[in-house]
């Protein structure tokens, strides 16, 4: 049982660098702010979660284990309520989201990235 | 030797966000850059920890974590400070 | 698996340099002070490779965490029309060559004053003396013990600063309406439980690991900006709980200076603390270190002297 858990452990960790990629892709591509922070604050969250799951996989003993998941649950707590301020903040600023209109008559659909 | 090799494709990952951090265009993007890289650190520090047996920097890990909510913070106050003082120049507080 | 570790620094290393250069010289004044911030994180990261885990704690706390905010918060006084810093004029480029040229010849030297140390450096002295000093803990019996007088004159460094930016003017409130931003009171009451327990942590820790004083006080004072971000300490800002606060902003100073004429008396040499008792004192002075750095950070984020 133990066996099969710590084997688990490097495939969380592959799956969890693989979703940090994707959050890079999206910082970098996604058109404007609250795309980005979508990016950052779900897809960045789940790729720390599972590699912390898979060193708590890895790890000596429960206590080590759960030293582990406190880290990720902090910093899912910190980074959710850093979203929202962000995103509230940009409102209040005037940064309006990017909308996507799909042109009616013409049927060139070219985005605009501000 | 698989941590040591993810640790580093993760910085390879926090160094893009650098060019995030770099171009902006607003604050928010470049606070959302510096989030990128405290949890790409984080990783980092996670992961080396666990290859080198060395626990204790699973305690840099929760401090990142902790002082990474304290700048977003502190970015948040600046900026409504900055709204409520000059109501006519909007543009200015997402745009500097 | 030596060539993956080093591909792994030199990378650090490259990104320690282009933040570094841009924090110096991004005319994007907020640009800069971010590009700061993740120098801090990077550079706690260097302290890692180094096998310096003290001061990797001290760089994230303080470094990363606290330095990048009061950088953010200093720009938030400049006038909104000074965004962007000027460029250098014709007439500096000589000067700006004369810094650099300098700072070439004061790295190279110091580089060369390195190599010249000697090899197995103090590590030994420092192990003879541990059994005396009343912790287990290398860093932490020479912060306190050994070269106690450092860290009693950087105490004072901190006191003279918040002396200083008490000069400035009266204090400022930070505008943060909760109506609006639900999240910010919420993010204190939330995390305030770990910026209590972490720094205890630390703190426990010191005696024979990594920790201490300074990364305990960072975290604390972290917090407490949390706190006055939050408007959630209106006392110190009431004109009559002035005088405690003074007597606390001091209180780690006066301890130690205490502890450093104790000395005098029970050993008959200034800051010298006998072995028998070496471990309380040290606890103690380390405790009153904590909490006077954390109220001195929140002291600086005041921006003035309040009860004005």
């Amino acid at each position: 049982m133990t066996e099969w858990i710590a084997g688990l452990g490097p495939w969380l960790i592959a799956a969890g660098t693989l979703f940090f990629f994707a959050g890079s892709l999206g910082l970098i591509r996604f058109p404007d702010l609250y795309a980005r922070l979508h990016a950052l604050t779900k897809v960045d969250n789940l790729g720390l979660g599972l590699i912390c799951l898979g060193l708590a996989c890895q790890a000596s003993g429960l206590a080590a284990a759960l030293k582990y998941l406190l880290v990720w649950g902090l910093v899912l707590i910190a980074s959710s309520i850093s979203a929202t301020l962000i995103a509230s903040t940009a409102m209040a600023c005037g940064l309006r989201p990017h909308q996507h209109r799909p042109a009616m008559r013409t049927g060139t659909t070219k985005e605009s990235h501000p | 030797m698989l941590h040591t090799t993810t640790a580093a494709l993760l910085l390879l990952n926090a160094g893009v966000a650098l060019w995030r951090l770099h171009r902006g265009p607003t604050s928010a993007d470049r606070m959302l850059a510096a989030q990128l890289v405290t949890t790409s650190s984080i990783a980092v520090l996670l992961l080396l920890g666990a290859e080198l047996e060395q626990p204790a920097l699973v305690d840099v890990a929760l401090l990142f974590g902790l002082l990474a909510a304290v700048a977003t913070a502190n970015f948040v106050t600046r900026t409504w400070t900055l709204l409520h003082e000059e109501t006519g120049s909007r543009e200015e507080a997402s745009r500097d | 698996m030596s060539h993956l570790v080093l591909g792994f620094d030199l990378v650090i290393v490259a990104g320690l340099a282009w933040l570094a250069w841009q924090a110096l010289f991004d005319r994007h004044r907020f640009s800069a002070v971010v590009h700061f911030m993740a120098f801090g994180l990077v550079m706690a990261l260097v302290w890692v490779r180094l096998d310096a885990l003290d001061i990797a704690l001290a760089e994230a706390a303080i470094g990363a965490g606290v330095t990048g905010a009061l950088l953010l918060a200093a720009l938030g006084r400049l006038p909104a029309t000074s965004g962007h810093a000027p460029g250098w004029r014709d007439s500096q480029w000589p000067l700006v060559l004369l810094a650099l040229v300098t700072t070439l010849a004061a790295t190279l030297t110091l580089a060369w004053v390195a190599w010249q140390l000697p090899r197995p450096g103090l590590a030994a002295p420092i192990g003879e003396a541990l059994p005396n000093s009343g912790v287990n803990h290398a860093v932490t019996a020479v912060l306190l013990n050994l070269r106690a007088w450092d860290t009693l004159l950087e105490m004072t460094v901190m006191l003279t600063a918040v002396c200083l930016v008490w000069s400035l003017g009266p204090a400022l409130m930070p505008y943060a309406p909760a109506t609006s931003l639900p999240g910010l009171p919420a993010l204190a009451r939330l995390l305030h439980p770990l910026f209590l327990l972490v720094p205890a942590y630390l703190l426990w820790r010191g005696s024979h690991a990594p920790g201490g004083a300074f990364p305990a006080g960072a975290v604390l004072g972290a917090g407490g900006v949390l706190l006055v971000l939050t408007d959630a300490v209106p006392w110190m800002h009431e004109p009559r709980r002035q005088p405690l606060l003074r007597l606390l902003l001091a209180a780690g100073v006066l301890l130690f200076l205490a502890v450093a004429l104790g000395g005098v008396l029970l050993a008959g040499t200034f800051l010298v603390i006998p072995a028998s008792v070496a471990g309380t004192v040290i606890l103690a002075v380390e405790v009153a270190a904590a909490l006077s750095i954390a109220l001195m950070l929140m002291a600086f984020y005041l921006y003035g002297e309040p009860g004005r």
